[in-house]
């Protein structure tokens, strides 16, 4: 028994240490900027990039857009599966796995073919149509795990009975979304938010041939002309992601309770 | 004698039928159910009665058929614009919602200015008995109260009709009794036509004004609950409701209504017209029909011994054996007389008026 206890906290200990070291080193290496000793001028040079703060805001304005749109769709759609068309289910989830399936590039290669200013609905000949096609990208990006997400957050709850108890009271299907159904999956919601911020925050390959600015990007170009600004800014998206991880964490904290049973 | 008021009739359904995958679970039901009245759906599994009052609801569509509230039909129309309460097995409160907002919600639908809303809400706060329970939240509630709040979040924006499924199935024995209870003061209270939903034969003869015996997908029978219980019109109901004693007889002269039952000939008013002499013929009784005869005097006299004895507190059930047949009966617990013991000789006596000859 206490061996068998040792031997866990050695697994887990080589487990963090296979994660934490390779980050201690990176973010010891970001300080080492200066020769007389550690400094955080690396986070400094990064943070007051323009460029850092453009491509950072155009990411967190692409990636909200991305979840909006994608709440919108995913929604109703995770709802109206599990409400009248469960038979449709395994076409759905196949459907939401798809992106995982196909890579990034083989995606953006089809938009460029579909949208380009020589096609009937020309997206790439204005910034505003690339820009509302790397938001769809995005969206098409996050649907495995928005859809998961929602579909838990469903799975939660007795969606028939607690639809038909709002229906009866006079709610109509917009109502009873927005205001029973959307409430009692909020946390199973905001967990595919901030997974897909994660990913948008990251994401390179489809921004870079669309030639948008985005985070991705920009760590890219620092990557390849600098030797320490990169590994903070690697930090620093470690920051991001593990800052969304610990909202997913505070927000189950406020979740609606279910009903006890007695 | 006070005179009878006159019926006005409030729900009427016109030959429903209902059909799932294939299989018919409702089959061209008509029933007729008057304002204020509390009519129960009784029946066992897959008869058909949830299906009826998810239809009266809007949550299934008839496959034909029409229900009509006061005269207008309201088949094609959507849960939403039927102004119908229900209450669900499962409670079905909102948990994002504490016991004020579930309260309110329809209220808050049908666009209610707020104070006359929390107004409303703590009226129907008080009709329930939970006054000051208006900011817990579901979870903190146990079942019944759960149970009683989902009520008054149906009854809250006054509904037409209200239709209970299965609401008490959810509750231990001595909630369920007491919320039943409560439920039927409030429904007599606001007058509200109710359907209610149940398995429970017990609970339907104790709370309705009429009953109506289902049976895959037909109307067995439909009455007040005394008819359902002493007058069963068919061989489903006087099984399903209450527990029945089978005699096998054999009819000695139609003419004369007299059948032969262990040896004797005994007169059976209720034995059909079309009984022919040397037909085998099942009687039936409720076990409080036969008593032990101990000199009293009973038309129909049999001796049998003690099989069983049963002690259920206030009565005591002894199952007679009688040889060829074999019955139940129920009687009072008598403090000063003990029980007849196990194997004990006993004279059983039945009142042939309390016998029903059942054709089907």
């Amino acid at each position: 028994m206490k061996s068998g206890k040792l031997w866990s906290w050695i697994i887990f200990g080589l487990g963090a240490a296979y994660f934490l070291v390779p980050l201690l080193a990176t973010f010891e290496f970001s300080l080492r900027i200066r020769r007389e000793g550690y400094t955080f001028d690396a986070y400094t040079s990064v943070f007051s990039d323009g460029r850092f703060q453009a491509s950072f805001s155009y990411s967190l304005i692409v990636g909200v857009c991305a979840i909006v749109i994608g709440l919108l769709i995913v929604v109703p759609a995770a709802y109206y599966v599990r409400l009248r068309a469960p038979h449709l289910r395994p076409i759905i989830e196949f459907i939401t796995l798809l992106p995982l399936i196909i890579p990034a590039i083989i995606l953006v290669f089809g938009y460029i073919r579909m949208y380009n200013t020589s096609s009937p609905l020309p997206l790439l000949g204005t910034n505003l149509g690339t820009d509302i096609l790397l938001t769809l990208a995005y969206v098409a990006l996050a649907l495995p795990y928005m859809y998961r997400a929602v579909d838990t957050g469903l799975r939660t709850i007795d969606v028939q009975t607690l639809t038909e108890a709002a229906n009866i009271l006079g709610a109509n299907q917009a109502t009873i979304i927005a205001r029973v159904i959307f409430p009692n999956i909020i946390v199973a919601v905001l967990s595919g938010a901030f997974l897909t911020l994660a990913i948008v925050i990251g994401e390179f390959t489809i921004a870079s041939l669309l030639n948008r600015q985005v985070f991705g990007v920009y760590m890219q170009n620092v990557g390849a002309n600098r030797a320490f600004e990169p590994a903070a800014l690697a930090v620093i998206s470690f920051v991001i992601t593990w800052g969304a991880m610990g909202m997913i964490q505070l927000l189950a904290r406020f979740a609606p309770k279910t009903a006890r049973r007695d | 004698m006070a005179e009878e008021l006159p019926r006005r009739e409030f729900l009427r359904i016109e030959k429903l039928v209902k059909t799932f995958g294939g299989n018919q679970v409702v089959k061209g039901v008509d029933l007729s159910f008057d304002k204020g009245e509390f009519v129960s759906l009784l029946g066992p599994s897959g008869c058909g009665k949830t299906t009826i009052l998810r239809m009266i609801a809007g949550f299934e569509r008839p496959d034909s058929g029409r229900i009509l509230v006061e005269g207008k039909d309201i088949s094609g129309l959507a849960p939403n614009q039927r102004k119908i309460g229900m209450v669900f097995q499962a409670y079905a409160l909102f948990p994002n919602m504490n016991v004020a907002d579930n309260i309110g919600f329809g209220l808050k639908i049908a666009a209610m200015p707020k104070p006359e809303r929390e107004a409303r809400v703590e009226e129907m706060l008080k009709l329930i008995g939970l006054s000051g329970y208006g900011k817990r939240y579901p979870f903190e509630l146990s079942g019944g109260q759960q149970q009683r709040v989902a009520l008054a979040r149906a009854l809250a924006p006054s509904p037409r009709m209200l239709l209970l499924d299965e609401p008490l199935s959810a509750l231990d024995a001595k909630i369920r009794v007491s919320l039943r209870e409560q439920i039927r003061q409030i429904q007599r209270e606001l007058g509200i036509t109710t359907v209610f939903v149940t398995h429970d034969q017990e609970e339907a003869l104790s709370i309705s004004d009429r009953i109506v015996v289902l049976n895959t997908g037909n109307v067995e029978q439909f009455g007040q609950p005394f008819e359902i219980y002493n007058r069963p019109q068919t061989r489903f109901v006087a099984t399903f409701v209450g527990t029945l004693n089978t005699l096998n007889a054999t009819v000695a002269d139609a003419g004369a209504k007299t059948v032969s039952l262990g040896g004797t000939t005994v007169t059976i008013p209720a034995l059909p017209a079309t009984a022919r002499n040397g037909e085998a013929v099942a009687l039936t009784m409720r076990p409080e029909a036969v008593s032990l005869a101990n000199g009293t005097a009973r038309d129909i006299v049999l001796d049998g011994k003690v099989a069983e004895v049963s002690f259920l507190g206030s009565v005591i059930r002894l199952k007679v054996d009688l040889g060829d047949n074999a019955v139940n009966l129920d009687t009072f617990n008598d403090q000063r007389t003990p029980p007849p013991a196990h194997g004990a000789p006993v004279r059983i006596g039945i009142a042939s008026s309390d016998v029903l000859v059942l054709e089907r």
